[in-house]
């Protein structure tokens, strides 16, 4: 049987036990990551179909070499737009794929919500890797993972997001995942790229850059979009590197032992100094390891593989 | 054929009637109502309907559904809407402008109020698009689409955008006396928007639609009434602040009115999370407080008016992702169980104030007949059952569309039967027992 009897939609709709487990399980994981083979027979048999709605080559990666090294049997789905748009509802792509009898679904969609809707039309696992705006729980594991291991539990660490808090998915995940898990949170960005409401959060909110990532422990910085400048929500890029963009200089504000994280790809000169994205803090390269291990670990717990490798 | 329905609770808001009493129709309209029929009228072979426990109230009429017909046939036609309408209680329907092509001249308001004639059970008054095409630029031919039929002048749906194209279409309905139905949405704040801009939608990752942007319409639209004298009702009211413009202005005695639907009074957003596409709507449900000034602003008559806003869609324009399914829910078969259930019953509104809500008021709005059980006025009459428990049923609907968020709600009181023109269009009424028939 499975640990985790559910599917990974949202950090919201979990608790802070079933976190523990799964980052408990992706530190087992990670050892398999450093073996010489990398290859180990927990869910053969078991068939992973990735579902990406959207571009991203990197979380794909991510997840198939998690099935792989796991041995299970990974098929990938890459429509280039929604399923919409092609004229086929997303609910005829997902009967079609569940009468496949795929034991996993891994969504990538850009409609928030897709990961939800999917899950009411499978009887196959599903897990989110992003949804539309709304949250990437793979992502919010990864970085409480990769924090963990630095600073060796999250309670009573502070923890500031900076940048476009309104469009992230992976600030919304990270915000219900470290503050289930005892840290604190800080959102740090101009008022056009803070969701609506959002001091009703369990979080600070910073329009300040500097006093945002004050006696910061981790400091999670996100991708800026170059479209927001064209909605209106900031005047230029470089008035936004000027004012929100990470750099030596205001990181000293932080703690002096911070982590600087970035769940990637990097706009090197805009959000981040390249002299900060490379530099000592910088943790960006363990993320990714650590992405692998984290999707290793929800795998195996929901496909309740064995580790014996005859099977069961 | 005469028809008596004996013992009835007979509420008119209009004539100031409450009393328990009999109703005869004849030939298609009401020639007695109120006390006990006097036995030297009652005639052999009358129909009577046992009425006792009943209420007996004006027709209803719903100021704004959409029946889709003609372009959208597959999601409502007016036949099937009308049934829907007969079903809910509702003895008169007005359909809005937003069909394709768009209801915005006079053959196309010919063409609902013919179809209209052939096909529904019920009264549907025809209105016009304020613009030709809906495309917010030229207006249509407002004055010949009035003659043709027309009640009232809509941007339903396509809300007026620019201030001075709003003016001239004011001025124009003043000029022939047409009161201007307005959805009040600024577009420039609603792109890409799917429910309210709140915490919710916060977290959920959607994209808001803040109230301001129908606040900020609520109140420019109220100005251009001043200023043009047009008779302004406002569609589907949905925030505190915006029923605060109402009030206000009401006061300062502008011509305005304006309506809201069971959605805005029963609903909040918290009723999107798990992503229900059936609450997805517009103006989108909103906030406990929001739905606490709907229900203030009903009780002290800011609110004029109740309508559904019924809004037929194919099962496939809502099994789907959030942000791709369409706007709207249907209100006809739910509506009156709404109100009874969560006013009337809850004791925001008496009975009599949520009747007249659903029928006098609507009817004076528009300046359309109907709304009240004058005698030699047709015999419109719906007859309700205020405590029947039932259970919304999508799949019991005479609707083509199943969009219902209420599905499997309780609700108490429901349209027993309705009459158009003295024909029972809706319903089996219980026939008084022989001995109760006076001769």
């Amino acid at each position: 049987m499975s640990a985790l009897n559910r599917n990974i939609l949202a950090l919201r709709e979990m608790s802070a036990d079933e976190i523990q487990l799964i980052l408990d399980q992706a530190q087992e994981m990670k050892e398999i990551l450093s073996r010489p083979i990398k290859k180990v027979p927990t869910l053969r048999g078991k068939s992973v179909v990735t579902l990406f709605f959207e571009n991203s080559t990197r979380t794909r990666m991510s997840f198939e070499m998690a099935a792989k090294t796991l041995s299970a049997d990974v098929t990938g789905f890459a429509a280039s737009t929604s399923s919409v748009a092609k004229g086929e509802s997303l609910k005829d792509t997902i009967l079609t794929l569940n009468a496949m009898k795929a034991d996993a679904f891994v969504i990538r969609h850009s409609a928030s919500g897709a990961a939800h809707f999917i899950a009411r039309h499978t009887s196959a696992r599903v897990i989110n890797a992003g949804d539309g705006t709304h949250e990437h729980p793979t992502q919010g594991l990864l970085d409480m993972l990769t924090i963990r291991q630095h600073k060796g539990t999250l309670r009573g660490l502070t923890v500031a997001i900076v940048g476009d808090i309104a469009h992230s998915r992976v600030a919304r995940s990270n915000v219900w995942g470290l503050t289930k898990m005892g840290a604190k949170v800080r959102l740090v960005g101009p008022r056009t790229l803070l969701p609506a409401d959002v001091e009703q959060l369990p979080v600070e909110v910073h329009t300040d850059l500097r006093r945002g990532i004050s006696g910061c422990d981790v400091v999670n910085v996100l991708r800026i979009q170059m479209e927001r400048q064209d909605a209106g929500l900031f005047p230029s890029v470089r008035e936004y590197a000027q004012t929100f963009g990470v750099n030596r200089s205001v990181l000293r504000e932080a703690k002096p032992d911070v982590l600087v994280m970035h769940p990637g790809p990097m706009n090197r000169g805009i959000e981040i100094t390249p002299d900060v994205a490379d530099g000592e803090f910088s943790v960006v390269t363990e993320q990714v390891t650590n992405g692998v291990a984290v999707r290793m670990a929800l795998l195996y717990l929901l496909l309740g593989g064995s580790n014996d490798a005859s099977g069961h | 054929m005469r028809l008596v329905i004996k013992g009835g609770r007979i509420i008119d808001p209009r004539n100031g009637l409450d009393t328990v009493g009999d109703l005869l129709v004849e030939d298609g309209v009401i020639a007695w109502c109120g006390q006990h029929l006097p036995d030297a009228m009652a005639l052999d072979g009358d129909v009577v309907f046992d009425a006792s426990g009943l209420i007996v109230a004006p027709g209803l009429i719903d100021m704004h559904v959409h029946l889709r017909e003609p372009g959208f046939e597959y999601k409502e036609t007016i036949e099937s809407g009308g049934r829907a309408a007969a079903a809910g209680g509702f003895t008169a329907v007005v359909p809005m402008p937003n069909t394709n092509p768009a209801t915005d001249n006079r053959a196309m308001v010919e063409f609902v109020a013919r179809r209209a004639r052939e096909t529904s059970p019920v009264r549907v008054w025809p209105t016009v698009a304020a613009t030709r095409g809906n495309e917010n630029e030229l207006m249509s031919e407002i004055a010949d689409a009035k003659e043709a039929g027309a009640v009232a002048v809509t941007d339903d749906a396509f809300p007026l955008q620019s201030a001075e194209l709003t003016r001239r279409v004011m001025e124009y309905c003043a000029t022939f006396d047409l009161p201007l139905l307005t959805h009040c949405e600024d577009k420039t704040m609603t792109r890409g928007g799917v429910m309210n801009e709140g915490l919710v939608s916060t977290l959920m990752g959607l994209k808001g639609m803040p109230r301001a942007a129908e606040e900020i319409q609520v109140a420019r639209n109220i100005r251009l009434a001043e200023l043009t004298g047009c008779r302004l009702h406002i569609l589907h009211i949905s925030t505190a602040r915006s029923i605060e413009l109402v009030r206000e202005a009401k006061r300062r005695g502008v011509s305005v009115t304006c309506e809201t639907c069971p959605q805005y009074f029963t609903l909040t957003d918290e009723s999107a999370l798990g992503y229900d596409t059936m609450v997805k709507c517009s103006p989108p449900v909103r906030t406990a407080e929001d739905v606490d000034a709907v229900r203030a602003g009903l009780a002290d008559g800011t609110i004029d008016a109740i309508a559904t806003d019924h809004a037929p869609h194919a099962a496939h324009e809502k099994e789907c992702e959030f942000q791709a399914a369409a706007f709207g829910m249907v209100g006809l078969e739910t509506a009156l169980g709404l109100v009874l259930t969560r006013l009337v019953h809850a004791g925001v509104i008496g009975l009599a104030d949520a009747i007249r809500k659903m029928t006098v008021a609507p009817a004076s709005i528009l300046g359309i007949p109907g709304g009240h059980l004058s005698v030699q006025s047709p015999a419109d009459i719906t007859i309700i059952d205020p405590d029947e428990r039932w259970t919304v049923d999508p799949e019991a609907f005479q609707s083509r569309a199943r969009n219902t968020p209420f599905a499997g709600w309780e609700l108490r009181g429901r349209a027993v039967a309705t009459i158009v023109g003295g024909q029972i269009v809706h319903g089996d009424l219980v026939r008084a027992p022989r001995g109760r028939v006076r001769a």
